[in-house]
């Protein structure tokens, strides 16, 4: 921690709330722009209502195409929330105070945004309910509960309610601050959510044993909700390329490392956009890819079990299906892409320092390492289906529609823009922690050399 | 009448002082608290550590949501019994995942409010309370009888209080 610089609460209070409680120069601006682009988007999902799913590329066998990729996609994001946050919580990281928020928020608005996928890709929207609600009394037919398409919908139902509480709780004393330097119907709507908030020992107590407590319950859903995305596809017997006993360890894995990435991007815009220097540091980065490094490593160590594993049992349609993804055009050119942006390109940068501490690389390597993740995600879920198969007569490559494009291009201006509005009501950076920070270090001279530490309270 | 008064200080040493003042003075344990905007190593202010029963309240809500999905699971099945390839209409492997998840589910929302309620929150009735403390200042209040009034300004004063304010 050797950049830390030590300073007041007052200024952290002004600095952290500078897009809050005033409006930077391109705020409104971007906003407009974005919710252009959202607005558009919402249009085009209504045109395919009205036509139908034969505006996009989905056409017979390939049925699970862009919609669905962006789906997982959207979902691995969502595990940078409680990587980072949880993890880093316990094992008491100093470093992640500035990143925890930021992480929580991208978890919650990138999960709402996978929701939106599967009733995208329904086409008729309105019918999803029938899997998960039970209709037509007088059938008496219930949800199938055997279904991992119904177990989905559960897993990211409990860890969007989870993440959207954990946020919640850590919230309540930037609440109180708020509240503390606002007017009008801003002090009362934030006074309601503070909740009479003092901040005596018993309330700091308790967000913090709170909040380790919350960090351990909410770690086993982060890995159950990937692991069940992934049986989406592991539990189909009759697609090659999908039915492995991998999967769920290889989709959570992958989801860490395009979460912790994207909470790279998030933290380089942060820093940019709201002028956080002071608080989003050259080392957060040095830390993130650290972390980075050893998540894609065991992630590429999982990329290469899954093709070892498939190739290992002889079995004609899985060797064919790989000679698909690795030789065959186009499926060639993809899965090359894939792989010297998921880890070829930005691990070795990451190996130096120079480049660690260097905010523009991190920002830049981190937006290559989720193109190959979505990339990733687009090899393992069409592939299989556009193989070429006995008794399928209709068959043809698929190839995503310009509809499809521009809800994967919506589905970032979506993300972008819930983070800038939530921005100008909540702190993107949690105060108290890094208040707390001050308070729990401090300089110890060793010799002649003064020596910033950081103190932490022994647990009873 | 019972009136709250509110020290202010800037220094912990002095807050903690303060404290300790009002401990040798004769005032209650739980009638003086400190308030701060920052989470303080505990015993900083020389303060009453408190006790809870949070952990309590996960353990509550994992039966409850364990014995919910249990019965919706089974229900479920048993309210539509079709027999698919022969096996039997209750799949236990599909009712571990919804059980799993629902038992968190409902853990996590029980810790929720067991950290809302022993925060004592929603807190509709504040005593004294300044803005400053959530911009450094750290406030010690206590609740006093009038007759005690002057009692307890005396200690602020005396410990360096930035400002003494009555509610």
């Amino acid at each position: 921690m050797q950049q830390r610089k030590s300073v007041t609460q007052e200024y952290t209070n002004s600095v952290l709330l500078n897009g809050t409680l005033e409006t930077p120069k391109w705020w409104p601006y971007l906003v407009s722009i974005l919710l252009f682009f959202v607005l558009v988007g919402i249009g085009l999902f209504f045109v395919q209502i009205y036509f139908g799913l034969g505006v996009t590329g989905l056409s017979r066998p390939v049925y699970w195409g862009l919609y669905i990729t962006t789906f997982v996609f959207w979902v691995g994001i969502s595990h940078a929330g409680i990587m980072i946050s949880a993890i880093l919580r316990l094992t008491q990281a100093e470093w992640r105070r500035p990143v925890t928020r930021a992480a929580e928020i991208l978890t919650i608005f990138s999960l709402l945004t996978a929701l939106v996928f599967p009733l995208i890709h329904a086409g008729r929207t309105w019918r999803i309910i029938y899997w998960l609600l039970p209709y037509d009394f007088s059938r008496g037919i219930w949800p199938n509960i055997r279904s991992p398409l119904f177990m989905d919908p559960i897993a990211i139902g409990t860890y969007l309610t989870g993440s959207t509480l954990f946020l919640f709780i850590a919230l309540i004393p930037d609440l109180a601050v708020l509240r503390d330097r606002t007017t009008g119907l801003r002090k009362g709507f934030y006074t309601i959510l503070a909740m009479g908030w003092r901040g005596n020992p018993r309330q700091w107590k308790m967000q913090v044993v709170g909040g380790i407590l919350l960090s351990a319950l909410m770690l086993p859903i982060f890995v159950s909700v990937h692991s069940i995305v992934s049986w989406d596809f592991a539990v189909t017997i009759g697609v090659e390329g999908w039915h492995s006993t991998i999967f769920a360890p290889y989709f959570v894995i992958g989801a860490v490392h395009s979460g912790v990435s994207a909470v790279v991007t998030m933290m380089a815009l942060m820093r940019w956009g709201w002028k956080w220097n002071d608080f989003i540091r050259p080392e957060h980065f040095d830390a993130l890819a650290r972390l980075l490094t050893v998540v894609a490593t065991a992630w590429l160590g999982f990329t290469f079990l899954e093709l070892i594993f498939a190739l290992y049992g002889l079995d004609a349609p899985e060797i064919a299906l790989r000679e698909m993804q690795i030789f065959q055009y186009p499926w060639n050119m993809l899965f090359l892409l894939f792989l010297l942006t998921g880890y070829i390109i930005p691990v070795p940068m990451w190996l130096f320092k120079r480049v660690r501490t260097n905010i523009a690389l991190m920002f830049w390597s981190s937006i290559m390492v989720n193109i190959g993740m979505w990339l990733e995600r687009f090899l393992i879920i069409v592939p299989g289906l556009a193989r070429k198969t006995p008794f399928v007569f209709t068959w043809e490559a698929y190839s995503p529609s310009w509809f499809e494009w521009y809800i994967l291009f919506w589905s970032f201006c979506w993300v972008t823009l819930l983070m800038l509005l939530f921005s100008k009501v909540f702190p993107l950076v949690p105060l108290f922690e890094q208040k707390e920070s001050e308070v729990f270090s401090d300089s110890v001279k060793i010799g002649r050399a003064n020596v910033p530490t950081i103190f932490r309270e022994e647990e009873e | 009448m019972s009136k709250s008064i509110l020290g202010l200080f800037l220094d912990p040493n002095s807050a903690a002082d303060a404290m300790d003042g009002l401990k040798e003075s004769g005032f209650e344990q739980g009638s003086f608290d400190v308030l701060t905007g920052t989470p303080y190593p505990e015993g900083a202010f020389g303060e009453h550590v408190p006790q809870h029963r949070l952990f309590r309240f996960p353990a509550f809500g994992a039966i409850i949501g364990f014995s919910a999905s249990l019965f919706l699971t089974t229900a479920t099945q048993l309210a539509y019994p079709l027999i698919t390839g022969g096996k039997p209409i209750l799949s236990i492997f599909a009712m571990l995942i919804i059980m799993y998840e629902m038992t968190m589910l409902s853990a996590v929302i029980f810790s929720v409010i067991g950290i809302i309620f022993e925060s004592r929150l929603p807190n509709i009735n504040p005593s004294a309370y300044d803005p400053r403390i959530t911009e450094g200042y750290i406030g010690v209040v206590i609740s006093v009888e009038d007759k005690d009034l002057n009692k307890a300004k005396a200690v602020f004063e005396k410990t360096g209080s930035e400002e003494v304010k009555v509610v």
